[in-house]
């Protein structure tokens, strides 16, 4: 039997990719660690390279193929001494189903294997519909008072408006710099400071060695000295290195000094569970910093709040910690094309209107939320849903506005639910709120668990749509 | 620009005084012997041979069973550093000392012949992996062996490697705790800290720097203001060697002398092995921070497996021996890959258990 070349995931969350090309042919010798070809996701270009030795037998999809999906049978390679015309299991450049059908002990598919966890699928493509305030589906659209009426919206990856944003702000203002672990020449671990190096050089765009604690403390010291530096973390689970100078050092500056001396700084990175990384890397810390007077803490879900928010939060005097989410990044979404788009630091934003129900969330969140009121809707209950947006300070306002119309309200968080963003809304509801209350505000988070690496395990763990329906028809007494 | 004049006028300057005669306050630095190669016999050197054959072909696996969305996450192949994990740990006593590394762990955990089929079974996320499935490719752990890890804070595991050494010291075990970490890690400022206290203390542990020359994408020389990283433990006063990576004798020869050096009760040593990653950084790296001619001349000049194999020829190991091996390791691998493929998923009761010892 020769052996079946499959297309590789190359990481955590592809499901397809472009096979770009070929760098062997049918006939050539091949031997383990030889490249094979070069694959092409949506964050890179990756060398494929053989595992096994043998002899290419047959080449099913040829080069230049767009959308390969993870699992498609490539090529087959003969071993030694083997007859090379093709398997008769597999046609031509389809997905081979040999796997899959063997035995009730398999494992999901590759690509069931390889979806993004928390994401589910309405929101998740990047052919999903625009963001929803511009009315789409059965609800009346929200107005969001951000957005001059007329704007050309352009669809935009959450990857690029975070970079969009840094560079509008670099050529700005001086001042402005970033750096971090693989920000300059790597173009960053996930790529949002791509391009920022050749534009700004590398008095402006500074690779840093791994050393949270001393670079956050670098930065943090910049900013007293007058720079306005965005500290880039690869990850917000290796900021706790550095927590103490965002917490002592940065959030404390200006009060201890009776207002004399600022801390202009942004902490920026990915936040919140990724796609099988397991408990040290699968954190929401937005909580955490959410809990400390003196700093500021953006967590945005769309990416044209996130280009509105970065950019606000880099002007801002104060320090900003930004939590981003690494499954969000290359999902697209509308934003306006105007010249300098600022968003208000601390506005909530009504991301979908509903008379029904109140859905309070953030980040990675919305788009659970928003699944959810879809399925909703079929079932006629309208939700509406609130994006904090910011975290501290809370737009309880927005909250306890809509809480007045629907007087149910449902918090979904994409991470522990003990001392939780959930918790604090739920106290703010009892506190200001209580009035208007017809049913317990409710809180879907993930398991009050460390996250497990498994599959099945994770996904149990983490927030889904099907966790918020339920609890929104319980809060409707449905 | 003149200097503003003091208040008081110069006094006549006094004859400067001779300073005195230079003491150090401490003694001078005490150095190991250089390490020489090892001397092995036919049979240790077909081990050695078995054992990185192992991690070769069993990470080739994993690369295989990652791109068939098998295994999820992250997941850091020990390609091309085999010679230092099996060179190092075939030194070890198994009855008492420890070991931890970090995320690129399987090769470590094969090295102390621990079951491929949990180790492949756990990169699956299953039930029968060595963490029940809860740890993947950076968690793993075998605390009946010693093995403590598996961590994925870059770093983390030095002053915890540390705190093993502490506790062979406390307990007079005997033990040696050997605490790997790459080029990179060598930058986090806890590394230091922990530095000082194991000299302070004079506790046992190697600490070992497998210098791949990067992380991630950046190269040593770009991270490293003293990229001679032997000698990062000098002003702690911890003795650093730089031994050859890729050649397991070289290796062995230097777990020898550390051995020698630590168990004698003088303290923490330094080793830094120069060896280089084949793969990418992770299974998403596109690493184009060098050059594939780069890679592939440490492959065709350097590699630790062909550099055994040259060692078996010399010493007359016949060509059945060492193809019977492979195949014995090829069946290994696929016996494992097939168990990790077909054993089940954990129970969904398992997300609740172990968070706690004595729950809540
Ligand atoms: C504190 C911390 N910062 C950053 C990371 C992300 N990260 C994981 S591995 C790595 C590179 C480490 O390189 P090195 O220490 O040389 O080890 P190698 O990967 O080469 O074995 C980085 C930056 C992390 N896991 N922990
Ligand atoms: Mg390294």
């Amino acid at each position: 039997m020769p052996i079946e070349l499959k297309m590789p995931a190359l990481s955590p969350t592809m499901e397809e990719g472009t096979l770009a090309k070929w760098l062997v042919k049918e006939g050539d010798a091949v031997s383990s660690g030889d490249i094979l070809a070069e694959i092409e996701t949506d964050k890179a270009t990756m060398e494929f390279e053989a595992i096994d030795e043998g002899t290419i037998a047959k080449i099913l999809v040829p080069e230049g193929t767009d959308e390969v999906k993870v699992g498609t049978v490539i090529a087959l390679i003969a071993e030694e001494g083997e007859d090379t015309s093709p398997s008769p299991l597999v046609g031509e450049g389809q997905p081979s189903e040999a796997r899959q059908g063997e035995g009730s002990l398999q494992p999901a598919p590759p690509e069931m294997a390889q979806e993004p966890a928390a994401v589910p699928s309405p929101v998740a493509a990047d052919a999903a519909p625009p963001s929803p305030v511009r009315g789409k589906g059965t609800s009346a659209p929200a107005s969001d008072p951000d957005i001059p009426a007329g704007t050309e919206m352009v669809r935009t990856t959450l990857r690029e408006a975070l970079r969009d944003a840094m560079a509008e702000e670099m050529r700005a203002d001086d001042r402005v710099f970033v750096m971090g672990e693989e920000v300059a020449e790597y173009q960053g671990a996930y790529k949002v400071t791509q391009g920022l190096l050749e534009e700004f050089g590398p008095r402006r765009v500074i690779d840093t060695p791994i050393t949270e604690y001393g670079f956050a403390g670098v930065g943090t010291g910049a900013a007293m000295g007058g720079l306005k530096p965005i500290v880039e973390f690869m990850t917000f689970n290796f900021a706790m290195q550095a927590i103490d100078h965002i917490i002592n050092s940065a959030g404390k500056t200006n009060y201890m000094s009776g207002g004399q001396m600022r801390c202009p700084i942004v902490f920026r990175g990915p936040n919140g569970a990724a796609s099988r990384v397991a408990a040290q890397h699968s954190q929401n810390y937005g909580p955490w910093y959410a809990s400390v007077p003196g700093l500021i803490v953006i967590c945005p879900y769309s990416a044209a709040d996130a280009k509105g928010l970065l950019k606000a939060a880099i002007r801002s005097e104060d320090p900003v910690v930004f939590l981003e989410n690494e499954l969000l990044y290359g999902q697209s979404f509308e934003v306006p094309a105007l010249d300098d788009w600022v968003l208000p630091i601390g506005k909530a934003r009504t991301v979908r209107s509903g008379n029904d129900v109140t859905i309070v969330s953030y980040s990675i969140g919305v788009g659970v939320a928003l699944a959810a009121a879809e399925k909703l809707a079929e079932e006629g209950i309208e939700a509406e849903i609130i994006d904090l947006r910011t975290l501290r300070p809370l737009d309880t306002a927005a909250v306890l506005e809509s809480l007045r119309r629907t007087n149910r309200v449902v918090v979904v968080e994409e991470g522990w639910p003990v001392c939780s963003i959930a918790s604090e809304i739920v106290s703010v509801c009892m506190e200001q709120g209580f009035d208007d209350l017809d049913a317990p505000v409710t809180r879907v988070t993930n398991e009050d668990v460390p996250m497990p690496y498994a599959a099945n395990l994770e996904k149990l763990a983490l927030v889904d749509a099907a966790k918020v329906i339920k609890a929104v028809k319980a809060v409707c007494y449905r | 620009m003149a200097r503003a004049a003091t208040s008081k006028p110069a006094a006549p300057k006094p004859a400067p005084a001779k300073p005195p005669p230079r003491k150090s306050a401490t003694p001078a630095l005490a150095r190991p012997a250089e390490p020489t190669r090892y001397k092995a016999s036919k049979d240790q050197l077909l081990e050695f041979y078995r054992q990185m054959l192992l991690i070769r072909r069993f990470e080739e696996k994993a690369g295989q069973l990652y791109g068939l969305g098998l295994i999820g996450g992250f997941c850091h192949l020990y390609i091309g550093q085999e010679a230092v994990a099996v060179g190092l740990q075939s030194a070890l006593d198994g009855d008492k000392d420890s070991v931890i590394t970090g995320y690129r762990d399987h090769g470590h955990m094969l090295a102390y012949g621990l079951d491929p089929k949990t180790i492949m079974a756990e990169l699956t996320g299953r039930a029968a992996g060595i963490a029940r499935g809860k740890g993947g490719s950076m968690h793993m752990f075998s605390v009946e062996h010693r093995f403590y890890g598996g961590h994925g804070i870059v770093g983390a595991q030095v002053p915890l490697g540390t705190g093993l050494a502490f506790a062979h010291k406390y307990r007079k075990d005997g033990g040696v705790c050997l605490a790997y970490f790459g080029d990179g890690a060598a930058n986090q400022g806890q590394v230091y800290e922990a530095f000082n206290m194991a000299s302070l203390w004079k506790l046992p542990i190697i600490y070992v720097i497998e210098n791949n020359h990067y992380a991630m994408g950046t190269s040593v020389h770009r991270s490293s203001a003293e990229d001679q990283l032997c000698r990062r433990g000098n002003s702690f006063r911890i003795p650093g060697l730089q031994i050859d990576g890729m050649d397991v004798l070289a290796v062995r020869g230097a777990a020898e002398v550390a051995l020698e050096w630590v168990r004698g009760g003088k303290g923490p040593i330094l080793l830094e092995f120069k060896t280089y990653r084949y793969r990418g950084h992770s299974m998403s790296d596109p690493a184009k921070y060098r050059s594939r001619e780069e890679v592939q001349s440490v492959r065709d000049k350097s590699d630790p497996i062909e550099a055994v194999k040259r060692e078996l020829e010399k010493a007359e190991v016949s060509e059945e021996a060492m193809k019977a091996t492979d195949k014995e390791i090829k069946s290994i691998v696929a016996e494992a890959a097939d168990f990790a493929e077909q054993s089940p998923e954990p129970d969904p009761a398992e997300l609740y258990t172990d968070i706690l010892v004595e729950g809540r």
